[in-house]
């Protein structure tokens, strides 16, 4: 024990930062930072350094080249002795980064943690989040199967609308004309130097800026920001219901990071490994590319937009709410902390918590796409054809036949692009769904020349059997005109 | 003891002294600009694209829509798989064809052909296009991407080399919206 003081203090005589570090570690924070609440940005941090750690073990054996990606992490799930367990530790880790990152981010603005004087560590959070999610999106990249593949086709789409520059922007982002090793070698070189180094410096500052300004104090209702103020009134709170950050505060701290990385092992090895999904080859199309759970809103949100809205809101969208983000403190600079006095601040939390959420959901199940095989391996419940006629039973075959059913369910069963049709009989008379079947519209093609007379007269007699037991069909009134109610006869008219 | 013109001396040759770097900087910046654009750079020079053949005219019947798969004229030893760009070839009535990238005009997914219903799907988002490449419903803009073809010898022949995506100029090699026919 005493060698290892004399070390230390040999080391600290020539290093010099015993005493700052001392004084860092000890440096008092108001009584009740002290709190579970205040636990997000260390455990970020935390997961940051395991990133780092099972990035370097994963970089030993993956081989950043398009013709060999996939391959090296075949070795790394099935060849190398836990292999799967770095991967799969490394890939949770991402999840919980990011997921971390959003907590933090919540807590920081609901708790006004942003006011003066910490708006520039707020900005360098927004950049941190930023750089997060591009480390998950290279990272996504760089686990190169289909689904990276087509990923990467998808962003450079987007880019590509840039008006103007858009194409060049695909050409530099892709490192040519395709997405080929050149692609991969990029994202690689984004993803283990450029991002992680920016990340470390950002993460750096972030912190000296947390211990200079002192930790957010715990919003008081009525206890306002002012600019003239604040520092004093911050000061005297410390000195009054202070204590030293070490170990007061810092034993939570310890023990959330410590509970979440055992939650990212469990994870690691209850779930294993993500992917990789196919092969990275852009001849085998039989595939449904989607993204990981944190870019799953944004799939969603790519197939609900309206067309002509799109490239607007893709382009501009992004701007806008950086823009808002890195504004936020500089307009709201001043005032009340607490989110007790802040309802506007808590429902805009709550309505982005919910729109993210229900989109994310949406995203894991995809009812904008066609079920590509619905037509061949999906059956029609037994239900619609008891009692039909020989027609209607053709009609049903022209269904499948015609990969209706790739877009249309039946007793929830099959594509949910287009309406469920179980009670189709019920909303649309027969001249209805001629006209729908053969012209389209409302986003469903024109089937007028893939379907021969017979077809059609066979289908919509089949469609015309869908309706719940007990509903009437729909019925055309103006067809009724003129006629008598009761022996459905023409009315005689007098001359 | 520090004279005041010492000072300014002192000043001055610092500022030179940043300056220099300054220009050094300046003249490093040129091609390290250069070498991170030479794709766009290299575009500009020669294109991406050239006439590959896509094989004998007889895999592809008259009336059909048949998978087909090139490989990229521009590939590096490493590029393994994703050297080879697949497209559906569509021959319309034995003397004219169709050939269309694979790419979904809204964001790039593969298309797939059913030929029973004579429409192409996409999986992600939901686009479809009718057999003509016209667009038929879902988010895309604009009818599939659309390769310029030759005949020779028996071999059909289209001009690729580069993935299509939306904003490309309407100059660039694919048939543009425009002048498609109608068929």
């Amino acid at each position: 024990m005493r060698l290892i003081g004399q070390i230390a203090d040999w080391l600290d005589a020539r290093l010099q930062v015993g005493q700052t570090l001392r004084e860092t570690a000890e440096h008092p924070v108001p009584r009740d930072t002290a709190s579970w609440f205040y636990v997000f940005g260390s455990a970020a941090f935390v997961v940051f350094i395991l990133q780092i750690f099972t990035g370097i073990l994963l970089a030993l054996i993956y081989v950043p080249s398009a013709g060999e990606a996939w391959n090296s992490l075949q070795v790394l799930n099935h060849g190398i002795q836990l292999g799967w367990f770095v991967r799969a530790l490394h890939g949770w880790g991402s999840e919980f980064m990011v997921a971390i990152v959003l907590l933090h981010m919540v807590q920081v603005f609901l708790f006004g943690a942003y006011k003066f004087p910490r708006e520039l560590t707020w900005i360098i959070g927004v950049f941190l989040l930023l750089m997060t999610l591009g480390m998950a999106f290279t990272g996504q990249v760089l686990r190169f199967d289909q689904d990276a593949y087509w990923g990467l086709g998808l962003g450079a789409s987007i880019a590509s609308r840039v008006p103007g520059v858009g194409p060049a922007i695909v050409n530099v982002m892709l490192g040519g004309p395709i997405i080929a090793g050149a692609t991969l070698s990029r994202f690689f070189a984004m993803h283990v130097f450029v991002i992680p180094g920016m990340l470390i410096a950002f993460v750096a500052i972030h912190l000296l800026m947390v211990v200079k300004l002192g930790i957010n104090d715990w919003p008081m209702p009525g206890r306002v920001v002012r600019k003239a103020t604040y520092v004093q009134e911050y000061h005297e709170l410390t000195k009054k219901d202070g204590l030293p950050f070490v170990p007061g505060a810092v034993w939570k701290d310890l023990c959330f990071s410590a509970a979440i990385l055992l939650a990212v092992a469990a994870c690691a090895m209850y779930f294993g490994p993500f992917g990789p999904s196919g092969r990275p080859d852009p001849t085998i199309i039989q595939t449904a590319p989607h993204p990981d759970f944190f870019f799953l809103w944004l799939y969603a949100v790519l197939s609900l937009l309206p067309p002509s809205m799109e490239t607007p809101v893709l382009l501009i969208g992004p701007v806008i709410v950086i823009i808002a983000l890195l504004a936020l403190p500089f307009v709201f600079g001043e005032g009340e902390k607490s989110w007790r006095r802040r309802p506007i601040a808590v429902l805009s939390i709550l309505l982005i918590a919910v729109a993210l959420g229900d989109f994310t959901h949406l995203g894991t199940f995809t009812p904008w796409s066609p079920v590509m095989d619905a037509w061949s391996s999906d059956s029609i419940p037994p239900q619609f054809l008891h009692n039909r006629s020989a027609l209607e039973r053709q009609g049903a075959l022209v269904f499948q036949e015609k990969q209706c059913h790739n877009c249309h369910a039946l007793d929830n069963i099959g594509g949910k692009r287009g309406p469920a049709l179980d009670s189709v009989a019920a909303r649309r008379t027969q001249d209805q769904l001629i006209r729908q079947v053969i012209q389209g519209g409302g986003n469903m093609p024109a089937y007028g020349k893939n379907l021969s007379p017979a077809e059609t007269t066979a289908l919509v007699s089949f469609l015309e059997t869908l309706r719940p037991e007990g509903q009437p069909a729909a019925k055309d009134s103006s067809r009724s005109v003129g006629l008598d109610p009761q022996s459905g006869k023409p009315v005689s008219v007098q001359p | 003891m520090t004279n005041p013109d010492d000072l300014s001396r002192r000043k001055l040759l610092m500022k030179m002294g940043v300056l220099f770097n300054g220009i050094v900087a300046a003249v490093l910046a040129v091609p390290i600009f250069r070498y991170i654009l030479s794709p766009v750079a290299q575009e500009r020079k020669q294109g991406f694209q050239s006439w590959l053949s896509l094989g004998e005219l007889n895999q592809f019947p008259a009336g059909q829509t048949r998978f087909a798969t090139y490989r990229n004229p521009l590939v590096n030893p490493w590029d393994g798989k994703t050297g080879d760009i697949a497209c559906w070839v569509r021959n319309v009535d034995g003397k004219t064809f169709q050939v269309f990238a694979i790419n979904c005009a809204h964001l790039g997914c593969p298309v797939r052909w059913f030929p029973q219903s004579n429409l192409f799907m996409c999986p992600c988002h939901g686009g479809a296009y009718y057999q003509d490449g016209s667009r038929a419903s879902g988010p895309p803009e604009r009818g599939l991407f659309e390769y310029h073809y030759k005949i020779e010898e028996g071999e059909l022949f289209i001009k690729a080399g580069e993935m299509p995506t939306p904003g490309q100029k309407t100059q660039s090699s694919l048939v543009t919206l425009e002048t498609r026919r109608c068929v």
